[in-house]
């Protein structure tokens, strides 16, 4: 076998092509572009909403048209525009009544090129998918022992019709219409997303999970994530999105909120690995995302994330620690190649006393790609005892990317302890020497040490879904990746 | 009348007393335009997220000193590192005092920036030198618009300074609340060296605010140290914009020990433009009070094969605030780059608070670069094995904070200086311990 050196590792990373650009020809109800108020009202009379779910909308859209987009993240990208984006798509024949037989069997075979065909998954894996092609769900499984259990598990337009009290009593309390302006945003416009609701106690059996795939061609997708645990409850949910080639630059701006009341644990994981764009910089997926969740009295929540895809990312999954004793955890992987930015990170608010927090953070960049993490960690006067730690590490691969840290660390309280560290480097020559002596080519040793870098954060994947992680990562580090 | 319209104003009579023939006035009447534009930061402005002036600027300031005052050395003693042989330049509200200073023209230069300005003999250096390391914004450009005045160092190739140059600024608020705008330059040549201890000073209870320029030119091989002593009054507030540019093999290193004062600004700016460069940043900051020091540190690198080393210490009590914002940039041709950042914390009052944020900006891959940043308390455990060995609590306190900051107190090369600065951290923290144990 020749040999495998960094050389070749850059340049099989800037000559890869997305795996998974492929389009899926599904006839869909697609609204014409633009957005007014009108549009607002008649994607929430389409979804059959009741009056507060339009009055929210309305207001959110009426917030929204009077703010200004940010400006201040560390990522360049032409501004997309908002009147030429159809709000509503779609696949025409979806079925209320929503058996896996009378899904679209396109559909279908575009998940088993995924490799997520839901009847293997179904009967192996035992993971519950809400499938969401193009803001619908068209397909949610094992329902029934979920129901079981009192778990609601379903897509949020359903929830609004069946459980508008939950609904109406958590939307939007951890992440305001106000909060900014891709929230507002999709505070408007939201076609779908998931909706679930853990009982007390009850420990849910199974990975919940939602495959997010953007479909239709020039249509932003806006889902709208509400995850509530209640106390003494426990739940993992994992969400992965791949996204077809396309020239045109899509918007994602989703919302995804998390509530963990007393004694509650969440575990939320995503795989996203939308199109990144030509590797000449052309196009992709502007993933614009706004992630937060609250932890009551001690409640724990761990955000687990493995970004590969997306021209843009900008996203923050942060945690509020209410309460006392709450848990906040944050593990990313990020990796850039070609012209990808990322600008990535999370905030920890620590508001309980003995709250606690944890960071992980990895950044890989390549090719002509820019990764920044961007993190918050405050510790309010009140928390006392408060701990944090953060550890932010970036890998530079060639001499045209790079990597860019930005931590924002505030105390007020005198107990809190508070630590933050962060390094970049390439892969040393001495490592992968050290490697070679002892007859380790180089492929392996880079192998070996990419691996390394990133073990600490895939190890917190699910086993279901680390498999995933794995061959999504292979994308941008094949040849790396063991 | 707001400060950023009396300023403004107020150029007009402030022309009637410089030479507006001189291409610096050209310099100075583009810096008011720009400061007419950016007008004074604000917390909007990302760099100025943590500290905001307002509290400074709402302060009717008397912008020229209207009358002189001369000062008694006995009075002021104190304030000079006396038993220290050094060169001094000494300005009263802003104005020289020949009587306290004593400057050189002996193979070195140290002397004053009006006479720099004004003198034919100084023309080269000011031509090559002056106003090309700092960088615009704000403050800077309101500085460069009224500078006249300040220290004026040149030390020429294959020259060491024989010794150390003291630049000390009082203000006796003599004029009720006074602004000052020091603009200091200071150029080693190829080759050359120098040591700078820099302190302001304010010896009334009327409000002071300072808004210095400082501009460090270090050729290859050169070697400047600077010390900046900022152990001044809850009435100051001082706004320091430092610009050092060093070239090959050249070694900088700034230390700041800020202890008290209002509102303390350090920006501290850093640019490499050769190999082989070490840049050194270190600081102690101990406060308590209301007081608010804002450490903001940026280090260019943009050539292979250099180092830069930041260590910043702060230890803060009552609700005193301090705030660390440093950046390292790394482009992407300088290859083998060690860039390294810390900043430690401790808080020991619920009221204080500590904002940091250590950015990495990387555009090269083979480099090392690294940042810490910690925030925590004293250890309860070493406090209680002090006193369970008869050290009172206020002493055995003490000897940690020392312990905790020592390592940037052991880089200060002078000795008398050293056991100043051990003095009045000893002063601070109450306790009558030596600490050259």
């Amino acid at each position: 076998m020749s040999k495998f050196t960094e050389d070749d590792l850059k340049k099989e990373l800037e000559t890869k092509e997305y795996e998974y650009g492929f389009y899926t020809d599904i006839e869909s109800d697609t609204f014409p572009v633009g957005l007014n108020e009108d549009v607002v009202r008649a994607i929430s009379a389409k979804k059959n909403e009741p009056q507060w779910m339009t009055d929210w909308r309305v207001d959110a859209f009426r917030i929204w048209s009077e703010m200004e987009e940010p400006e201040w993240a560390n990522v360049n990208y032409d501004k997309p525009d908002f009147q030429a984006i159809s709000y509503y798509s779609a696949p025409k024949k979806a079925d209320p009544n929503k058996t896996l037989n009378d899904v679209d069997p396109e559909l279908l075979a575009t998940f088993e090129k995924l490799g997520i065909s839901l009847d293997e998954q179904k009967k192996l894996s035992g993971v519950a998918v809400d499938v969401v092609v193009d803001s619908v769900s068209v397909a949610t499984t094992f329902k029934k022992t979920l129901s079981e259990k009192g778990i609601i598990f379903c897509s949020i337009s359903e929830a609004i019709q069946e459980h508008p009290e939950l609904v109406k009593k958590y939307i939007g309390s951890i992440v305001p219409k106000t909060d900014n302006f891709y929230a507002a945003l999709n505070s408007a416009v939201f076609t779908d997303g998931s909706f679930c609701y853990i009982p007390k106690g009850v420990r849910c059996p199974m990975e919940l999970s939602t495959y997010f795939r953007i479909n239709q061609g020039g249509t932003g997708q806006f889902e709208r994530t509400l995850l509530v645990a209640d106390q003494g409850s426990y739940v993992s949910y994992l969400e992965g999105c791949t996204a077809p080639s396309r020239d045109e630059n899509q918007l994602h701006a989703a919302v995804v909120e998390l509530i963990a009341l007393d004694d509650a644990e969440i575990k939320y994981s995503t795989v996203q690995n939308w199109f990144p764009g030509s590797k000449e910089g052309k196009g992709g997926v502007f993933n614009f995302v706004t992630k937060r969740g609250l932890c009551e009295t001690n409640a724990k929540i761990s955000w687990t994330q493995v970004e590969t895809g997306s021209a843009v990312t900008w996203k923050y999954p942060s945690c509020i620690l209410k309460g006392a004793n709450s848990v906040g955890e944050f593990y990313s992987i990020a990796v850039t190649n070609n012209f990808q930015q990322a600008d990535t990170g999370t905030k920890m608010i620590h508001l309980g006393k003995n709250s606690k927090s944890t960071i992980i953070s990895k950044g890989i960049s390549a090719g002509k790609s820019q990764n920044s993490y961007r993190g918050l960690v405050q510790i309010s006067p009140r928390a006392e005892n408060a701990r944090n730690f953060s550890q932010c590490d970036s890998l530079l691969m060639g001499n045209e990317c790079g990597a860019h840290t930005f931590p924002y660390i505030e105390a007020k309280n005198k107990s809190a302890i508070i630590e933050h560290e962060a390094t970049t480097s390439k892969i040393g020559e001495d490592q992968i020497f050290y490697c070679n002596q002892r007859g380790i080519d180089t492929e392996k040793a880079i192998a070996l040490i990419v691996n390394g870098f990133s073990k600490e954060v895939l190890n917190k994947l699910p086993m279901e879904f680390a498999v995933e992680a794995q061959k999504l990562l292979e994308i941008s580090l094949e040849g790396s990746v063991g | 009348m707001e400060l950023k319209e009396k300023l403004v104003s107020s150029f007009l009579a402030f022309e009637a007393n410089v030479d507006t023939t001189s291409p610096i006035h050209d310099i100075r009447i583009e810096a008011l335009k720009s400061f007419e534009a950016y007008g004074f930061p604000t917390k909007k402005l990302e760099a100025w997220k943590y500290t905001s002036l307002n509290s400074v600027i709402k302060n009717d300031f008397s912008i020229f000193p209207k009358k002189e005052v001369a000062l008694e050395f006995k009075d002021v003693k104190k304030y000079f590192i006396s038993d220290l042989d050094s060169y001094k330049i000494v300005f009263i509200d802003g104005v020289y005092s020949s009587h306290l200073s004593e400057t050189t023209h002996d193979k070195i230069d140290v002397c004053l920036m009006s006479s720099a300005l004004s003198q034919n003999r100084f023309k080269p250096v000011i031509d090559v030198y002056y106003n090309t390391v700092a960088k615009e914004d704000g403050m800077t450009a309101l500085n460069t618009a009224f500078a006249k005045e300040g220290a004026y160092i040149y030390i020429p190739k294959n020259t060491a300074a024989d010794k150390p140059i003291q630049v000390i600024h009082f203000s006796t608020g003599v004029d009720g609340a006074a602004m000052l705008q020091p603009r200091n330059l200071i150029v080693c040549e190829d080759n050359s060296e120098v040591t700078i201890i820099e302190r302001h000073q304010n010896l009334s209870d009327k409000k002071v605010f300072t808004n210095s320029v400082t501009e460090m030119y270090t050729g290859n091989n050169a070697h400047i140290d600077y010390y900046k002593i900022q152990n001044d009054t809850d009435a100051s507030s001082l706004v320091d914009n430092t610009f050092t540019e060093q070239h090959s093999n050249s070694v900088c290193s700034v230390h700041t020990f800020a202890f008290g004062g209002e509102i303390t600004r350090n920006n501290l700016n850093f640019y490499q433009k050769g190999q082989g460069i070490d840049s050194i940043l270190n600081g102690v900051t101990i406060l308590e009070g209301k007081t608010h020091v804002d450490h903001n540190t940026l280090v260019e690198h943009q050539e292979p094969n250099c180092e830069s080393h930041q260590d910043y210490k702060g230890i803060f009590d009552e609700k005193s605030t301090g705030v660390f914002n440093g950046k390292i940039i790394v482009e992407q041709e300088a290859q083998k780059t060690n860039a390294f950042q810390s900043n430690n914390n401790i808080l020991l009052s619920d009221k204080a608070t500590v904002n940091s944020k250590p950015q990495l900006e990387i555009f090269a891959d083979d480099v090392k670069c690294s940042h810490g940043c910690t925030i925590g308390q004293l250890d309860e455990s070493a406090l209680f094995y002090m006193r369970s060995r008869g050290i009172a609590t206020k002493e055995a306190k003490a000897l940690l904070m020392y312990a905790f900051a020592n390592n940037v107190l052991e880089s200060v090369k002078i000795p008398q200086l050293k056991t100043r600065i051990n003095k009045i951290i000893a002063d601070k923290l109450g306790v009558n311990i030596g600490f050259d144990l």
